[in-house]
């Protein structure tokens, strides 16, 4: 079972260098911002795959902070591309 | 024991499909409106999916901890409540701000 | 607003944070637990209207009828998900993407929300603007065959309206 988790975690790490690749090239700011977007809750799945990899329960914890911090950031950015500014 | 690890397996394989069809998705769509439709739906069923492997793996491997899927199972939910509405934000922020969808037969950008 | 209507309120953010809190400290101490149901009491008095405002009738209906409509709900997402993996990975890669608007007469800001969630989470279309005077809204769909079924079947507004004891009726479209 843990041969299982180390390629799932290859694979999701795979796949974040896939996205990487529109978040350096992507023309625009848009394209950027959603590709930080999907790159972000790959992170969630990683993560609590990871707790399970290396037996420690502290990364399920992390994993709920992180998805927060994640979805605030993303509000963020699309408010400040949509108003040129934060707080009016 | 072992159909547990198959539904594990199998659930697991799953999501991790869908993650990767969603980072295709990305990458060969011509258009940003398109490419939030790839990731905005694929990304959250597949991290879901990972994690629901997860809950079961957990469930009959360490029977006495119960708190630690109830945990995970409130990840989910928010997952599937979070990521349609960032992408709803950034989708409405391109719109105002004048991004122009695309059409059949013109050229990507 | 009356106190049975605050009441209710405090009452359901109350219990909300004291699952989260439960949930989250794991500690089963008598210390612990009082001090949580504390905490929980003075939040959930201060800043109770922030969850539910104003006042509607038979919420424990409409909270039923919310869990009845999750299932019907999954399984359209597994559908949604299903369909743009074949998009992605046909080698043609047979888009047409299209702008749709259009209204429906439910206006409470819950039932709003959770068609507007719903038809992010769809096969084939996202929100891009929702107007909540006039119940507009205005959608960006990938090819015709999800955006038809958006608009002349109308399953999903009849569901919502279900749920929430309103009515849609039938709709116009302007396709741009």
């Amino acid at each position: 079972m843990i041969t299982i988790f180390w390629v799932t975690i290859l694979l999701i790490a795979v796949t974040m260098g896939l996205s990487l690749y529109r978040g350096v090239v992507g023309p625009g700011a848009f394209n950027r911002v959603a590709a930080m977007n999907i790159i972000g809750t790959k992170t969630i799945a990683l993560l609590v795959v990871m707790g399970y990899y290396f037996e420690r329960p502290f990364f399920f914890d992390i994993a709920l902070l992180y998805a927060m911090i994640n979805f605030i950031g993303t509000l963020v950015f699309a408010k400040y591309l949509e108003r040129g500014e934060l707080w009016s | 024991m072992v159909i547990v690890h198959g539904v594990v397996v199998v659930l697991l394989g799953a999501g991790v499909f869908f993650t990767l069809v969603g980072s295709i998705g990305l990458l060969r769509f011509p258009d940003f409106y398109t490419r939030l439709h790839a990731t905005g739906k694929c990304d959250t069923l597949g991290g879901g999916l990972i994690i629901l492997g997860a809950i079961i793996y957990h469930l009959f491997q360490y029977p006495e901890t119960l708190l630690v899927p109830a945990k995970l199972a409130f990840l989910i939910f928010f997952i599937f409540i979070a990521n349609p509405t960032a992408t709803h934000a950034i989708m409405k922020a391109a719109y105002k701000t004048g991004v122009k969808p695309w059409r059949l037969g013109e050229e990507r950008r | 607003m009356k106190l049975k209507e605050k009441g209710f309120g405090i009452l359901l953010t109350f219990c909300i944070m004291a699952v989260f809190w439960i949930l989250l400290s794991g500690i089963f101490d008598a210390f612990h637990v009082i001090s949580g149901l504390v905490c929980c009491a003075i939040v959930s008095i201060i800043s109770h209207d922030l969850l539910v405002k104003g006042k509607s009738e038979k919420k424990i209906v409409k909270s039923l009828r919310l869990l009845t409509y999750i299932p019907w709900e999954l399984w359209q997402i597994v559908l949604a998900n299903i369909d743009v993996a074949y998009r992605v990975l046909h080698p043609k890669m047979p888009i047409d993407p299209l702008i749709i608007e259009f209204e429906t007469t439910l206006r409470g800001e819950f039932s709003l929300v959770t068609l507007a969630n719903s038809i992010t989470l769809t096969p084939g279309t996202i929100t891009i603007l929702v107007d909540p005077e006039r119940g507009k809204f205005l959608v960006h769909a990938i090819a015709k065959g999800p955006a038809d079924a958006l608009l002349v079947d109308q399953t999903m507004q009849r569901k919502v309206a279900h749920v929430f004891m309103e009515t849609a009726v039938e709709t116009e479209d302007t396709s741009t």
